[in-house]
């Protein structure tokens, strides 16, 4: 089986399985995992930027919220539908990334590292101070009511698993393409090494310009779909933890891998969720579970089974 | 055909080069020679822009690859092999093909081209670059460069570490080119890995041109060698 071959039957299995959950699994479970395809989607769209162009970002969770927020206040303080909602929920975050993206890239390796953390940092407490139409920290729901798209209620059981799978497969299909793409390999030489891929001829600045503000959008995505979804949109989510949770998973998935967001995501899900059961201490457990993950595998699960023999997962 | 124009270019507040002036014609394989330090690596790397050019110009059949990107040269079909190969060590021998034929678009013939030149590489497709032997990263290095099918081809010290069948199967390769009608313009240290191919050369020396003779002079006139390299 050649290469590509391997490659799509993974990505066509990988969803297969993730559909077929839903008949199998408890409503407990179905509920987790709806939740946890919706944050991969997120963290797909981190590993777009961070996985194969070699751009640490500390401030995702601005283009998170900026999803969550244009769906959310739309909905609720403009009266959008739920689908033009997520339209611009989705539009509203490429515009934000675009203009991040502009100005975190005059900046490399640290300084766009804290760069893009301010940025976010600027919008987490531009959410507190509009408090009156944010309600900040407590949030505020979107009324069940209104999270329908043609007909189908949302917030529905099988609905809502269902929608998040879509969302998810849109987002993982659209960057296997991408990172197969021409603009993708070029990605994957600028994070070997910038000067080099200037020197054969790419613009580094416009594809990594770009890698910003597809990766921001995919980010918006998934929070205005977890605002959908789940009926809730509130300022914890600009929070500085929320940008650090997508490098979390991407790294215990798997930097660079197609896969490893996914993995990630649920690991590090599963993990607080079982730990929880066992003891009060659970982030020690989560905590000390991640420095050997990072001791012993440094590169992520998918990373891992990469090295071990599985050297075409993509 | 590349002019090379009075050229100045500095690092920072380290002026280089002075006015330096060289012509490669088509088909032919230019090559500068001096001593370490002399400027003959800055000469390349002005000419695919890395170095900013203080005056002077740089020219490919009337075009000004002076008032370009340096991204936007190698689509003007110039060519460099940096001086210790710079591949990129993670991709494999492919990867780093479809990288060099992304810039131009130039598709499967080119790569059949060019692994038909190097078919040990074809043995090793799927290999990751770091893996390759020395020679065989050198290969690499040309064969990513022959993507995007130069009319000018810049070569950085091309045979440093190689073995000397190496360094034949890289000799055979730039003939072939030059049969072709590629300029080439080569910079070397090893004056015998470069008199026996080169068709003209000239001597850098404190960042100018201070001699351009055909190869077969500089072969006869051992003095010349003597008095700018040293040897």
């Amino acid at each position: 089986m050649t290469g590509n071959l391997k490659e799509n039957s993974l990505h066509v299995g990988v969803l297969v399985i993730l559909a077929a959950l839903f008949f199998v699994v408890s409503d407990y479970h179905d509920g987790n995992l709806a939740r946890i395809m919706v944050l991969a989607v997120y963290a797909v769209g981190y590993n777009l930027l961070f996985g194969y162009s070699g751009l640490l970002s500390l401030g995702h969770a601005l283009f998170f919220a900026a999803g969550m927020y244009g769906l959310g206040l739309s909905m609720n303080l403009l009266g959008f539908a739920a689908l033009p909602a997520l339209l611009v929920g989705i539009v509203f975050s490429a515009g934000v990334s675009a203009i991040v993206g502009f100005l975190a890239l005059r900046t490399s390796g640290v300084a766009f590292m804290i760069v893009t953390l301010m940025f976010a940092q600027a919008g987490f407490l531009t959410a507190l101070h509009f408090g009156e139409y944010t309600r900040g920290d407590e949030g505020f729901v979107i009324q069940q009511a209104s999270r329908m798209i043609a007909g189908i209620d949302l917030s529905a059981h099988a609905n809502r698993y269902f929608a998040a799978f879509g969302f998810f497969a849109l987002s993982y299909v659209a960057v296997a393409i991408l990172v197969r793409s021409p603009f993708g390999r070029c990605l994957v030489a600028i994070r070997e090494n910038e000067e080099r891929a200037r020197m054969l001829g790419y613009d580094v600045w416009m594809h990594k310009y770009l890698a910003v503000i597809a990766s921001g959008t995919i980010s918006g995505l998934s929070g205005a779909a977890y605002a959908l979804l789940f009926g809730y949109a509130g300022a914890t989510f600009a929070s500085v933890q929320y940008s650090i949770l997508p490098l979390l998973w991407v790294l215990l998935g798997g930097a660079g891998t197609t896969i490893g967001p996914l993995i990630g995501t649920a690991f590090a899900f599963y993990l607080i969720d079982l730990a929880s059961e066992i003891t009060t201490a659970h982030l020690l457990v989560v905590g000390l579970t991640i420095v050997l993950l990072t001791l012993f595998a440094p590169q992520g699960i998918s990373g891992e089974l990469r090295r071990r023999g599985l050297k075409w997962l993509p | 055909m590349l002019e090379v124009d009075a050229i100045h270019a500095a690092y920072g507040q380290v002026k280089v080069l002075f006015g330096l002036s060289i012509t490669v014609r088509p088909g032919e394989i230019h090559c500068l020679l001096g001593r370490n330090g002399a400027g003959k690596t800055t000469t390349v790397k002005s000419i695919m822009g890395l170095v900013p050019l203080l005056s002077g110009t740089v020219t490919m059949d009337g075009e000004h690859l002076s008032e370009l990107e340096p991204y936007e040269i190698p689509g003007r079909r110039v060519g460099l092999i940096p001086q210790g190969r710079r591949l990129f060590a993670e991709l494999t021998v492919e990867e780093n093909l479809e990288i060099g034929l992304l810039v131009r678009n130039t598709g499967d013939a080119a790569k059949e081209r060019v692994l038909d030149m190097f078919p040990r590489l074809r043995e090793r497709l799927q290999q990751p670059a770091a893996t390759l032997s020395g020679g065989e990263q050198q290969m690499l290095a040309v064969a990513r460069a022959l993507c995007i099918e130069p009319k000018v081809l810049l070569l950085d010290e091309p045979t440093e570490g190689l073995q000397p069948s190496m360094i034949e199967l890289i000799r055979s390769a730039l003939k072939r080119l030059r049969d072709e009608g590629v300029a080439i313009l080569l910079v070397e240290q090893r004056i015998d890995a470069v008199l026996s191919v080169a068709d003209r050369v000239s001597f850098i020396e404190n960042g100018r041109n201070v001699e351009t003779l055909p190869a077969e002079e500089a072969v006869r006139d051992r003095g010349k060698l003597a008095k700018y390299l040293g040897v």
